[in-house]
This record gives structure tokens, C-alpha cells and sequence, in this order.
């Protein structure tokens, strides 16, 4: 590699650029190798083919695709600007409360969008306005305990004749008009070529949302790649490495932080829109447990890095699956059930939650010089 | 006023004939002031900090402030730079601009830009992007520009040569693409001096430029802010080693218990009473910066470690 | 200088001895019945065959049998069930698809008012289990009892949880106090005292007077072994603080699905006796009720006084105010933080085991978030790393939980509202009621 030339051509910055975006690319290349390894394994025969083919079906699902928006944002708010936020899943259940709620009463999608968005832009004002200017644990439980007063909110009885209450709302009744915007052919399955992925192509859980779910990861991760890479990006992590530093210079810290955490919180409902499009709108999926699942992916993917938060959902979803069919295929029956294999499950990712965080706190992409965590 | 605008303050006649005027007492009132301020108390608890009635900082001078530990000095800065708040209500202008109130970042656009006692480098950053978020008005902070790189190119490109020019002069550009926590203390104390130059600030203040520095970069650092001065910026700096203070300061302010307690060039001060018995009540042992010590074993220590932390650069 | 060893040793032992023997006679008070809890005879399991529809039917006043659910669904589903003696119903089905559940309202006493008869849940795969929970609750729950009577039992019931509150966060304030944590992981740990408390004194038929101390020793050991093996050497290694936050998040859920691999969805609640209802003018309440607030009240007494009075509680509030200087004064800041840990644990495990003795709905493998977030509001509210602070959020997180529902607001709402006192104080005093501002600088 010509890395040393090019210290003499062009400026830092762009030098800057060129690493990270030969970073990207190996990334990028890593994770399509994964996928074509689990499509070519998902055919040999017996557990090894079932495993690899629920850890590709996982790996591609709607949701993953919505998780990873959602840690895009996350990203901004820790990873590039610090900001502990813990309602990560509050925010994306406004969006699909706006968006589901918007459409079911009769408005058409695009009020639904902008109904979502603007509701994560209140919520971000409201927690933010009170916490920004306190120490960073103080977001952490105040965001935290906000989701979960939404979350309360949204199940509440009363109000049944317009979230769904504690059941939600079915996906029947915000579905159709994204259903509608499909310009693929109406309910065909449709396999793709050398995998067992066999889904509609529109329809429930079809190939079309897979299809736009993607699309928006891909162009939100661009838009994030824009933001790091400008003087913005970099007084966020300005911000993220000493406020008092930044603020000594006559930056407006708390407007740079507002920013950060509306921004991210906009990822963050458009996630939760894209979470509920294959399935129905409920409170209870979108608990805290769904914020710590992207902390967990951001942190496996590698904070403040453009690509980890893709790479860390699609990796979150399919090595849990793999740990459950692994449980499942190596322990003799009757050991654990399985819905403990389940659990077995997902207690390895607690623990891997904690040894990422100790052992490699810039995740898989991430720098290690520069992602250390403050406050 | 134009008198004002054209003094030289490089030359040290004009600056001796520009102090020599002012009354040596607390809170005297200086020719042309750029920071004035006015009854600054600050409690914690049932103790008082900080209670300064007056206080004017002439421009374009270095002007230090010094007193035992506990005198409020750290306080003081705070309060004035908008990083405390006073506990009750108090006055003080900049270069004319009330700056009551203000906020931390407000009174640094207001042009009075400070550095830390425990150096705030950003560590995980490199030395480079540090220097740029000092620039000031840059279009690619703004949140909707940043997203489309040809309305900030240009500038970053003219704020990426003057970084470099600054770097170049504290010695630091051969660590532009380094992180800045890979730097010792005393490069640190520069980058973020340099740092706080990006600002364009009309005057500096320094909280203990000289502590947990290499004895061996002081020198360099003494020169750098003497330089400043000569270029017409206003110094203000909190210290507590008073060889430093003897030799690059034209005016000595000395708080003791929260208050001014003295005024005046630093021989003159250094032989007042109050502040000998202020500093004699706090140590029996300070040095008040008697020459004689920084001479034999002393400079040839400092010698050694100048030649040590200049191979360390090189390497 | 004297000896850290007489500096420590003498008033721990006192104070553990104190403790444990105050809850002995506490426990010897009760009648102790060991009983081991049944299990339903006709539990649906899942395989890959199948997914179960399996819930109890209950109101405020405790669960209801013989009552009928009628569930349609795909596949030509269309069953009517009775719940059992547990008012347990379940049903195994083979479809995945939207499934209706209707409670028959006829099929219930008519003392009880359904608030919420239908329930459609979604099965979407085999293998599942789904639970839905319909709501009921006895006609008289507003109507009969005067507004002042339902104030006063509410401000009880509020007592009742701010004091198991207060174990529980003095715990959480005083490791925040020496070593700046948020600790998620530290409602798991008060849901740990309840799932040890049910298995001692329920699983094994230890009785309370046995179990109750086992726990104590159990939960206290977790604490002194977390810090041996976890936040010691990560406070060696230099990890900051939102690092070793994000490791407590991982540890509250590796605790939570631990739980759940163990009891699964169930509720776990550590049944001495049958315990009646007793009332002292509007108040009503049970002989375990008054134990437990008897036993909170005196251990945190003890904790208030061996904080105030005793040289490792001073010790413990010099290491929260400056543990450099701590040190610096000959302190071993490293053992005044075990202490803490170990003491926190054992004083979240006491409550744990005191809530799914008395709380009506016990304690499930997710209770602790629900928990937590209460911990946080009452640390929080009181000034965070304020023991006492602590103590007196709780009692007002506690107050506003119960008495929220009975001043009108949704009884859903009930955990809302004291998350929603707490945004509001922050936005007049960040501090906290008993905290310090800061010093900048």
C-alpha cells in the first residue's frame, strides 16, 4: 500500500478520509463474506443448515435493518457526542406510535412520518432542556425513566381507542399504504437466488420492506458519514471529549448537544417506524430491554465508526440465534428446554454486553486511540 | 483614544511609563482597562471564595495574579470566564460589553478566551483537530451546511494553513496527526494555548500556565506568552511561581482570603507587607522568587531537561 | 495512628450482628409455615409443535377461579376454558395468527368489574408463549370506601413500599456515593432477595426464620464477590464510568434471563402463611405488612447510625465526599468500597425478599426494571449519592405510587408519576432535595 506516499498529496484531512474509507470498505467486505458464508452453509444438511439459514433470515429481517437505524442514532448521541441516552427505544416508539396511529386514523403516510419525527423532536427537546446541562448520568436516567413513562402511557386502558392500549395496534391497520407504494408484483414468493430465503415479495413481511428498510439504513448511514466527517461531526466529539474545553472557545455546548440528541432521536423513531412495518405496533416490544439491545449492537459494531452500528445490529441478531442453535444442536435434550436455550441465549449476550464494554470498547471497527469512553 | 489604539506595547518604556501612572492600591483604576469588574462575591458553603470589590486589568499588558493557596485565584477565573456563576449579583465588562450573566462560551466570543489549571486537551482527538475547533465562526458547525462539504471546504482549508502556522510556532506542527493524550504535559499546556489562539482572543487568561510543566519547557513557555503580549494581546495569568511572575509580568494583582489585597509592578509588591505576612500566614517556607535560586544546580537542571524534552520531539 | 483492623472490624461485626439478630426475632414473630408452592396440573409447555395462550385471571383482591375465557382463533379455534383453583387457564394451540380472548363476564362474581374483558394476541411461531392479561378489579375499589379512608390505606401502602424502596437505594446511593456508579444491575439485585427468598423458604421449606437470614448472607456474598472478581479489578484497570455503567447494564440482563431461565414467566412470592387481612380503621394490611415495615424501619436506623456514628460510616461518607483525600487520610478506600457493595447487596436482597413477601404481585424475572427505575427516581429526588437523600426519595417515590391511583389518574399510571416528579424536580434543582451543587472547577 502507497499509505506513506500519500502524506505528501493532498491535505490531512483527505489522507484522514482515505483510511477510514479503506476501513469501511473491509468492513463492508468482512460482513458481505459472513453472509455469503451463512447462504452457502444454510445448505448443508442438518443442524449446521438450520442454524446458518435462521441466522441469514435473522440477519436480513426488517427489524434488524430497523435496530440498526436506531443505533445510528444511539451512535450520534454516545458515540460521537457522548450523550448517555437510555430511551433509545422511547424514541423509536414515538415514531411508530405517530406513524402507526396517523395512518390507522385515516391520515396518509406521509403524515405519519412527520407525525413520528415530530414527536421525537419533542421528546428530545423536553429531555434535553432539563438534563444537558447536568452531568451525564442524569440524562441517562432521566431518558431512561421517560421511555418508560411513554411506554405506560401508550398501554393505558383509557386510551385504548387510540394507541391500542397494552395490545397496540395491528399491523393490518397501517400497513397498506406502504404495502401500496410497492412496485414489486402483489403476494408472489419469491426466493433469492442460492439461499432459502423465500418471502412474499409484497405482502406481510415481504421482500419490499426488506428492500426499503435497507435502502434507508444504507442512506442514513450516508447521511452520518457526512455529518462525522464536517466540523459538526467534529464539535460533537469536541463535546464528547471535554465540554468545558469546547465551551472556553465560545462554542454553545448545549445547543451542539440539543442537535446531537434530536438528530439522533430522529433515527431513532424512523427506526421504530421501519420496526413495526412487518409486524403490529406494541408497547411492550419497544421496552427498555430494545435500548439495551442497541447499546449492545452499537458497542459490538464499534461506537463513533460510520458502518458499526450496521455491522453491530446485523451481528446482535444473528449471534444470538446462533448461540440458541448451537445450545439447542450440541446439549442433549432434556438439559434445557427450549425456551432456555432461549434464555441461555440471551444471558451470553448480557455477559458479552459486558466483555466488549471491558475488553474492546471500540467494538469491532472501532479506533481504539480515540474510543475510549469519558465522563 | 487614538493615543491608545497605536502604543507599542511591545516596548517595555511604553509599558514601565504606562503603569508607573496607576496608583499601587487594590482595585486602582488603570488608563485604558479591557476588564473591569465590579463587586464579584462567590460562597460555598458558609466560606467566601471570592469577594472582589473592584478590579480593573489594564490593556495590552501582562498582568498577573498571584496569592497563597486558597486565595480564590482559580475561583475568580471562573467566575469571570462564566464557568460559576457569582452568588449574588455582580458587574464586569470586556473591552465595553456588559458580560454579566453571561455564559462560558458567550464571554470566549466575547474575546476573552482562558486555558485550565488541569490542562482540557481533547486527548482523543489529534493535536490538529484540536486546533481547528478553535476556529471561530465556522459555517461547517452549522448543523444543515455541514452536509454539503463544498460551503465549508474553503474555510477549513484557511483555517487548516493558520492551525499549522501556530503549531509551527509552539514547536508542535511535526505532531499535527497525533492524539493529543500521546503529548507530554508541558505540549499539552502549548497545544492548548495555541488552542485558545485560534479564537483570535483580545486577551488570554492563563490558570497556571507553569504547573505540572516540564521545568525545562517553561522558558519556551514564558516566551511564547511575552511574544503575545508584543503582539498586542492582554494577558492575564493565575500563578503560584513567583520566578515567572517576577520576570515576564508589568502589573501584579495579589488576592488573599477571597479579596484584592494589593496592587503594583512586582518588586513593588513583592516587599508589601500584607502580602508578605498573606503569603508568610498561608507558608512559612513560600518563595517569593528570589533570583538567587535559580541559579547554579538549578539552570543546569533545567538545561539537561530542555536538551532531553527537545531529543523526545525529535524522536 | 491506630490500626485499620480495629478501625473496621469492631463495629461491622456489630452492626452485621445487630442486623441479623433484629431480623431473627423479627421472623421468629411469625408463624412459620413452611409451604411449597403446587404447580398446575395442567400446564401447556411449548415445542416446536406448539405455542401456549396461558395466563391468570385476577383482580385486586387476588386471583379468580372458575372464571371463563373463550379464545378463537386461526384454524377454526374457538374454546371455552375455566381458570383452576390459581385461576390459572391455558391452551395450547398449533397456528400461528391473531387469537381473540374474551373474558365471559357472566362466569364472574358480580362483586367484580371488568375493566378490560378482551384481549387479541398475536402467536407468531411455535414455540411461544403468550400471556394476556385481562383486568378486573372488585366493584368496591372506589366506590364504597370514602375518598379519605382510600387516601389514608393509599399514604399506608405508600409507606409500605417507600420503606422497601429505602433498603433497597440507600444501597444504590451509597455505592454512587464512593464510587460515582450508577449501578443498573442493582434492582436485580433486590429481585435476587425475592427469587432466594422463594426458593429457601417456598422450594425448600426452610422457614422464614432459617431463610431469611440465608438470603441476607447470599445477597451480601453476591455483592463482596461482584467487587472481588468484577468492579475492583475494573476500577484497577482505569475503566471510566460510563464504561463500567454500560458493564452494569450487561450484568441486569445476564441477571434477568438467569431468572428467567430459572422460573420463566412465573410470578414468585415468598409465602410464610396465609396471611388475612386485618384493619385498624381505614387501613388494612396483614401481619407480614407490619413485619416487613418493622424491619425496614429498624435496619435502616442502623444503617443511619452506623453512618453518622461509627468511624467505617464516617469513613464511608469521607470516601463519598473526596476519595483521594480519603486516602490520602489512611483510609483503604478499596475496602470501604467493598463494605459498601456488600452492605448495599445485602440491604437490596432484604428488601427483595420483604417485597415478594408483602407486594401482591411478587416478583417475576423482569420485576427489577420496574423496580430500578423507582431506585432512580427516589436516588435521584433525595440528591444522588446522599444515603439519607435516598431515604427520603423513597418514601416520597413511594408515597406518589400508591396515592396516584387513588387521586384519580389511571392506576396504570401509578410508576409514571413518580418518573414524571422526578423530570420536574430536576428542572428546579438538578441537585436533588438533600444534594450539593456542584463545584465547577
Amino acid at each position: 500500500m502507497s499509505l506513506t506516499e500519500d502524506l505528501t498529496t493532498g491535505s490531512d484531512k483527505e489522507q484522514a478520509d482515505r483510511t477510514s474509507r479503506n476501513k469501511l470498505l473491509y468492513a463492508a467486505g468482512g460482513l458481505v463474506a459472513f453472509l455469503v458464508a451463512l447462504a452457502l452453509l444454510s445448505h448443508v444438511p442438518g443442524s449446521t443448515g438450520q442454524i446458518a439459514a435462521s441466522m441469514l433470515r435473522v440477519a436480513i429481517q426488517p427489524q434488524t435493518a430497523a435496530l440498526a437505524v436506531a443505533v445510528i442514532g444511539l451512535n450520534i448521541h454516545f458515540g460521537y457526542t457522548g450523550l448517555l441516552n437510555m430511551g433509545q427505544a422511547g424514541f423509536m416508539m414515538l415514531g411508530a406510535y405517530g406513524f402507526s396511529i396517523a395512518i390507522w386514523k385515516g391520515q396518509p403516510m406521509i403524515v405519519g412520518i412527520l407525525a413520528g419525527f415530530a414527536a421525537a423532536f419533542v421528546f428530545a427537546l423536553l429531555l434535553g432542556i432539563p438534563t444537558l446541562k447536568l452531568r451525564g448520568d442524569y440524562l441517562a436516567i432521566v431518558t431512561i425513566s421517560a421511555a418508560e413513562i411513554l411506554r405506560y402511557t401508550g398501554r393505558l386502558a383509557k386510551l385504548e381507542n387510540f394507541t391500542g392500549a397494552a395490545q397496540g395496534i395491528p399491523g393490518s391497520q397501517y400497513r397498506g399504504p406502504f404495502a401500496d407504494l410497492s412496485f414489486l408484483p402483489q403476494d408472489t414468493n419469491w426466493t433469492f437466488p442460492f439461499t432459502k430465503l423465500t418471502y412474499p415479495l409484497t405482502g406481510t413481511d415481504d421482500w419490499w420492506t426488506r428492500l426499503v428498510a435497507w435502502l434507508v439504513v444504507a442512506l442514513c448511514s450516508y447521511f452520518v458519514f457526512l455529518l462525522a466527517r464536517s466540523p459538526w461531526g467534529r464539535l460533537l466529539r469536541g463535546v464528547r471529549e471535554d465540554e468545558d474545553a469546547i465551551r472556553s472557545l465560545g462554542k454553545n455546548v448545549f445547543a451542539v448537544k440539543m442537535q446531537a440528541l434530536i438528530i439522533g432521536g430522529l433515527f431513532g423513531a424512523l427506526g421504530g417506524i421501519i420496526f413495526i412495518l412487518p409486524s403490529s405496533m406494541q408497547p411492550d416490544a419497544m421496552g427498555r430491554n430494545l435500548t439495551f439491545f442497541a447499546w449492545t449492537a452499537l458497542l459490538l459494531g464499534g461506537a463513533a465508526t460510520v458502518f458499526g452500528p450496521v455491522l453491530g445490529s446485523i451481528l446482535f441478531f444473528s449471534v444470538r440465534i446462533f448461540l440458541q442453535g448451537i445450545t439447542d444442536a450440541v446439549l442433549p435434550s432434556g438439559l434445557m428446554n427450549t425456551q432456555q436455550t432461549e434464555q441461555f441465549a440471551w444471558i451470553c449476550i448480557g455477559v458479552m454486553l459486558m466483555l466488549i464494554v471491558i475488553f474492546r470498547p471500540q467494538g469491532l471497527v472501532g479506533d481504539k486511540r480515540e474510543l475510549r469512553f469519558n465522563v | 483614544m487614538s493615543d491608545l489604539a497605536t502604543r507599542d506595547y511591545a516596548d517595555p518604556a511604553v509599558r514601565a511609563q504606562l503603569v508607573s501612572e496607576v496608583d499601587r492600591a487594590p482595585g486602582a483604576a488603570k488608563p485604558d482597562p479591557i476588564l473591569v469588574v465590579d463587586s464579584v462575591v462567590r460562597h460555598f458553603g458558609g466560606m467566601t471564595a471570592v469577594d472582589v470589590d473592584h478590579l480593573e486589568v489594564q490593556r495590552g499588558i501582562i498582568t498577573a495574579l498571584i496569592g497563597p493557596n486558597g486565595a480564590g485565584k482559580t475561583t475568580f477565573f471562573n467566575l469571570v470566564t462564566g464557568f460559576d456563576r457569582p452568588s449574588q449579583g455582580a458587574h464586569w465588562s470586556f473591552d465595553g460589553k456588559t458580560l454579566d450573566k453571561t455564559s462560558a462560551s458567550s464571554v470566549a466570543q466575547a474575546g476573552m478566551v482562558r486555558t485550565f489549571q488541569l490542562t482540557k486537551s481533547l486527548n482523543r482527538m489529534t493535536v490538529m483537530d484540536n486546533m481547528m475547533l478553535g476556529a471561530t465562526e465556522q459555517s461547517g458547525e452549522n448543523l444543515v451546511k455541514s452536509l454539503f462539504k463544498p460551503l465549508w471546504h474553503g474555510q477549513e482549508r484557511e483555517i487548516e494553513e493558520r492551525a499549522k502556522e501556530l503549531l509551527d510556532r509552539f514547536k508542535l506542527l511535526a505532531k499535527k496527526d497525533d492524539y493529543a493524550g500521546s503529548l507530554s504535559g508541558g505540549q499539552r499546556k502549548l497545544l492548548e494555548m495555541a488552542r485558545a489562539l485560534m479564537t483570535r482572543p483580545k486577551m488570554i487568561m492563563l490558570d497556571e500556565p507553569m504547573a505540572g510543566v516540564n521545568p525545562a519547557l517553561t522558558q519556551s513557555l514564558l516566551g511564547h506568552i511575552q511574544s503575545l503580549r508584543d503582539e498586542g494581546t492582554t494577558v492575564l495569568f493565575v500563578e503560584h511561581d513567583m520566578h515567572m511572575v517576577r520576570h515576564i509580568s508589568d502589573w501584579v494583582v495579589v488576592m488573599a482570603e477571597g479579596r484584592v489585597i494589593a496592587e503594583g509592578p512586582a518588586d513593588s509588591v513583592m516587599s508589601d507587607q500584607a502580602v508578605i505576612d498573606a503569603y508568610l500566614g498561608a507558608h512559612h517556607d513560600m518563595d517569593l522568587g528570589d533570583d538567587a535560586l535559580l541559579e547554579e544546580d538549578a539552570v543546569k537542571e533545567m538545561a539537561d531537561e530542555v536538551a532531553r524534552e527537545e531529543a523526545e520531539g525529535k524522536a | 495512628m491506630e490500626s485499620r483492623a480495629v478501625v473496621w472490624q469492631a463495629p461491622v461485626t456489630k452492626i452485621l450482628a445487630a442486623f441479623f439478630l433484629t431480623i431473627l426475632t423479627l421472623a421468629a414473630v411469625a408463624a412459620v409455615q413452611p409451604a411449597r408452592a403446587s404447580a398446575s396440573a395442567s400446564l401447556c409447555l411449548p415445542s416446536a409443535n406448539n405455542s401456549c395462550i396461558t395466563s391468570t385471571v385476577r383482580s385486586d383482591s387476588g386471583v379468580i377461579a372458575g372464571a371463563e375465557v373463550r379464545v378463537t382463533g386461526p384454524g377454526g379455534v374457538d374454546e371455552t376454558l375455566t381458570t383452576d383453583e390459581a385461576g390459572k387457564f391455558s391452551l395450547s394451540v398449533t397456528e400461528t395468527g391473531e387469537y381473540t380472548l374474551v373474558l365471559v363476564p357472566e362466569s364472574l362474581d358480580e362483586s367484580l368489574t371488568v375493566t378490560n374483558g378482551s384481549v387479541t394476541l398475536n402467536v407468531p411461531r411455535m414455540n411461544r408463549v403468550r400471556a394476556p392479561v385481562f383486568g378486573v378489579r372488585t366493584a368496591d375499589y372506589s366506590a364504597t370506601t370514602s375518598f379519605s379512608d382510600q387516601l389514608i390505606n393509599g399514604a399506608f401502602s405508600g409507606l409500605r413500599l417507600g420503606l422497601l424502596l429505602a433498603l433497597a437505594s440507600i444501597g444504590l446511593s451509597l455505592i454512587y456515593g464512593t464510587t460515582g456508579l450508577s449501578n443498573f444491575a442493582h434492582a436485580e439485585q433486590v429481585t435476587l432477595g425475592g427469587m432466594l427468598g422463594y426458593l429457601f423458604v417456598n422450594q425448600w421449606g426452610l422457614g422464614l426464620l432459617v431463610g431469611a437470614p440465608l438470603v441476607l448472607i447470599a445477597a451480601g456474598f453476591t455483592g463482596w464477590f461482584q467487587d472481588r472478581v468484577l468492579w475492583m479489578p475494573l476500577r484497577r484497570r482505569g475503566l471510566g464510568l460510563a464504561q463500567m455503567m454500560i458493564v452494569t447494564i450487561g450484568l441486569s440482563l445476564t441477571l434477568q434471563y438467569v431468572y428467567q431461565f430459572f422460573i420463566g414467566a412465573s410470578t414468585v412470592k415468598v409465602l410464610v402463611f396465609n396471611p388475612t387481612p386485618q384493619s385498624l380503621g381505614p387501613i388494612s394490611y396483614t401481619y407480614p405488612d407490619l413485619i416487613a415495615m418493622a424491619v425496614s424501619v429498624v435496619v435502616i436506623s442502623l444503617v443511619g447510625y452506623a453512618l453518622l456514628r461509627t468511624r467505617v460510616g464516617r469513613a464511608t461518607r469521607a470516601v463519598s465526599d473526596n476519595p483521594a483525600l480519603a486516602s490520602a487520610s489512611g483510609i483503604d478506600v478499596d475496602r470501604v468500597i467493598r463494605l459498601v457493595w456488600i452492605v448495599a447487596t445485602t440491604l437490596a436482597g432484604l428488601s427483595g425478599l420483604l417485597y415478594s413477601l408483602v407486594i401482591q404481585r411478587g416478583m417475576r424475572w423482569d420485576s427489577g426494571m420496574q423496580i430500578l427505575l423507582l431506585l432512580f427516581a427516589a436516588v435521584t429526588l433525595g440528591g444522588l449519592g446522599t444515603a439519607f437523600g435516598a431515604l427520603i426519595g423513597a418514601l416520597i417515590i413511594g408515597m406518589v405510587v400508591e396515592l396516584t391511583p387513588v387521586l384519580g389518574a389511571p392506576g396504570d399510571l401509578k410508576y409514571a408519576s413518580a418518573l414524571l416528579i422526578l423530570i420536574l424536580l430536576l428542572m428546579v434543582r438538578p441537585q436533588g432535595l438533600l444534594g450539593r451543587a456542584e463545584r465547577v472547577g
